[in-house]
């Protein structure tokens, strides 16, 4: 139990440093770099609570290709950072007085907070304990039957985005050579090869 | 599972055929974007046949996550409407301005199908998801043009902004869970229900997660103080875009509004109705007052459609069924009137140019006495002159709230509306009793003719004629309040 709860100050420590990491450093690869900590140290905080399954997920979809897109991104693109600092104190009274404001709402809204007795009943889909099933089977379980029309639009509002990303960076350049196969396929032993009779110290 | 999939068939049928035609252009390449525009038009018909012939009983399927009523129908078909007039007076649009591209009507049929998921939303992840995929949609169709540098950055600020209201849709939403334990719309209300019956206050939670959820659904409806996109956004967006902006969407945005308002949270009446009368009464008084400066027709109409939400909240402030009604038949007139002035700004283009000044409309009757005309009607219509269309619509929600007691707020309404009535005004007198500037280009395609004219005689003849809309309004409001 004690050890349990050091990890659990340990990894949350860290993530809240490295998400303060994040939004202060100077260098912007390092604020990706922070940002996979503080991710990192959230999937073991998931582990922590015996969601196993998102910890993993969330290695996996976060750091594994959400973070590591944005490294590529942040390494390609010039972003002057002095410029997009300029102004960073000028607002931060007034950022730091509606933080202020909203951190202390949360702790009286924390403060208030009690486990209505018919929770338990209202719950829509408990979780099965854990001896029973896994997490995995337990999400698999509801995720393609009592979810699923929330699957399938999610799958629409990706294929937007997908659609969105295009239509906004595609150009079509002229002059570009573009492989056809099937122009390749056609081609002809007369099209391609040219026989010359080379004469005895001549060139062709 | 076969009632589930009958039941959304409306949405099914959007969603198959948008992605049928987006491989149609694929495909197709380029050309074809003129073909899918068509079918996309022949698709929006098809849907809004397929809502209207769904009886309208109350139905809830996929657990609990989508509900059909005699409410989402009326709503449903006012955004149908909304999104096929506009596909058709983007017709030309889209060719002349050079951004003729296959995926516009495909991004606004996908916005459309978002919409009425929306609309149709019992669940907070239900709304949300709708929520996301309009927004999405309207993102791209925004920064449709990207080689101007005002859609883009319209495009942008729209993004930023509105994932931001996005966060704190789902900051709200999650407060709301971890203090009830449950999203469905449903569950919720019978909690709330539970807590009131008992004479007890709901916990902090609740009210914050409230608070958060009214402040991210203002953000779509434009209200006040979340207004600060709109005017930027309708400027920089090409036209026909904007056109759409101000119909459909405004339309879902309220429907869902309503729809959460008056459902989960129903009986916590007295601890939102304060923030919608707060809203309400600022974004009056913002649309009145701001748009008086406005040299942009489209900057104007932003503005004006910011006021528009204010008188239309004001029905939703007062709580009741003939609020409800009020709020219905005000987004049902301003739909119509807006489509109209739309097409008149569409018509707007001298020597194959685009011009959207206000100073550009002077002497308009005298070039283009047809159009100045039907432009007038709007007018009139919007400063809620009788017996134009746009004096009933208020008509409804003042006496909705003088029903309810909320006589500050009605006072304060015709206050406004007489102020706004000056900028409107303005325009009449432009078009009627000012030297004509450079004529406009002659109105291109029948279409526009056609929309300017049946908006017009809408507008010109509801009194004569009301009741379809007014009993069309008092059933979906009915059913509303039935669930």
């Amino acid at each position: 139990m004690i050890i349990q709860a050091i990890s659990f100050y340990i990894f949350a420590a860290i993530a809240v440093a490295s998400a303060v990491m994040v939004i202060s450093a100077r260098n912007p690869v390092h604020s990706v770099l922070f940002l996979i900590l503080a991710f990192f140290n959230a999937a073991a905080l998931f582990i922590l609570i015996g969601a196993e399954f998102l910890g993993m997920i969330l290695v996996v979809v976060y750091l594994g290709a959400v973070t590591v897109l944005f490294l590529f991104v942040v390494m390609m693109l010039d972003i002057n950072v002095a410029r997009l600092r300029e102004g960073f104190l000028q607002y931060l009274p007034i950022g730091g007085l509606i933080g202020a404001i909203l951190v202390a709402e949360l702790f009286l809204v924390v403060g208030a907070w009690v486990f209505a007795p018919e929770i338990e009943a209202r719950a829509q889909v408990p979780i099965p304990p854990l001896d029973q099933m896994s997490n995995t089977a337990a999400l698999g379980s509801v995720l393609y039957t009592r979810y699923v029309y929330l699957f399938q639009a999610s799958g629409l509002v990706l294929l937007v985005a997908m659609v969105g990303a295009i239509v906004l960076t595609l150009r079509s350049r002229p002059g570009v050579h573009r492989q056809s196969i099937r122009e390749q396929n056609f081609r002809t032993r007369e099209e391609s090869v040219e026989i010359k009779k080379v004469q005895s110290r001549g060139g062709v | 599972m076969t009632q589930d999939l009958a039941t959304i068939a409306p949405e099914l049928f959007l969603a198959v055929s948008a992605m049928a035609l987006l491989m149609l252009g694929v495909f197709r390449g380029r050309e074809s974007t003129g073909l899918v525009l068509m079918l996309s038009v022949v698709v929006v018909v098809i849907t809004f046949a397929l809502v209207w012939l769904a009886p309208s009983t109350r139905v809830v399927v996929f657990e609990g996550l989508f509900i059909r009523d005699g409410f989402g129908a009326f709503m449903k078909g006012l955004i149908l409407i909304g999104t096929g007039v506009s596909l058709v007076m983007s017709w030309r649009y889209i060719e002349r301005e050079n951004m003729a591209q296959f995926e516009f009507p495909i991004l606004i049929l996908f916005a459309t199908l978002g919409m009425l998921m929306m609309v149709s939303a019992n669940d907070l992840m239900s709304l949300y998801i709708g929520l996301e995929l309009q927004s999405l949609s309207l993102y791209v169709i925004a920064a449709f043009r990207r080689d101007t540098l005002r859609s883009t950055e319209s495009g942008l600020k729209y993004f930023v902004l509105g994932a931001l209201a996005s966060g704190m849709l789902l900051y709200g939403a999650s407060l709301i869970y971890g203090f009830t334990g449950t999203t469905n719309f449903d569950d919720l209300a019978a909690a709330f229900a539970e807590t009131r019956a008992a004479g007890e206050m709901p916990s902090l939670g609740i009210i914050v997660g409230l608070v958060f959820m009214a402040a991210g659904l203002s953000f779509k409806v434009s209200a006040v103080p979340f207004h600060m996109w709109t005017p930027d956004v309708y400027e920089g967006a090409p036209t026909a875009v904007t056109a759409f902006f101000a119909s459909a969407p405004k339309i879902a945005a309220m429907a869902l509004f309503g729809r959460v308002m008056m459902g989960p949270f129903g009986d916590l009446v007295a601890q939102w109705q304060q923030i919608i009368i707060a809203i309400s009464i600022l974004s009056m008084l913002l649309g009145a007052f701001a748009a008086i400066n406005q040299t942009s027709i489209k900057r104007l109409m932003a503005y004006s459609s910011i006021g528009h939400v204010g008188y239309a909240l004001i029905g939703l402030a007062a709580g009741t069924e003939a609020g409800i009604q009020g709020l219905i038949i005000y987004m049902t007139i301003y739909l119509v009137m807006n489509l109209g002035t739309f097409a008149v700004i569409l018509c707007m283009r001298q020597k194959g140019r685009m011009v959207e000044g206000i100073d550009d409309l002077r002497g308009l009757s005298r070039t283009h006495p047809m159009m100045a005309a039907a432009m007038a009607i709007f007018m009139f219509s919007m400063a809620g002159i009788p017996p134009l269309a746009g004096f009933f619509g208020k008509l409804y929600v003042f006496l909705a709230a003088i029903e309810a007691e909320l006589y500050v707020l009605a006072v304060i309404g015709v206050l406004t509306s007489v102020v706004g009535a000056f900028y409107y005004l303005r325009i009449i007198k432009l078009m009627y009793f000012d030297e004509p500037v450079e004529a406009f280009d002659r109105p291109f395609g029948r279409e526009m003719n056609l929309v300017m004219g049946v908006a017009g005689a809408l507008i010109l003849l509801f009194f004569v004629f009301p009741s379809p809309i007014l009993e069309g309004a008092e059933i979906a409001a009915a059913a509303l309040l039935a669930g």
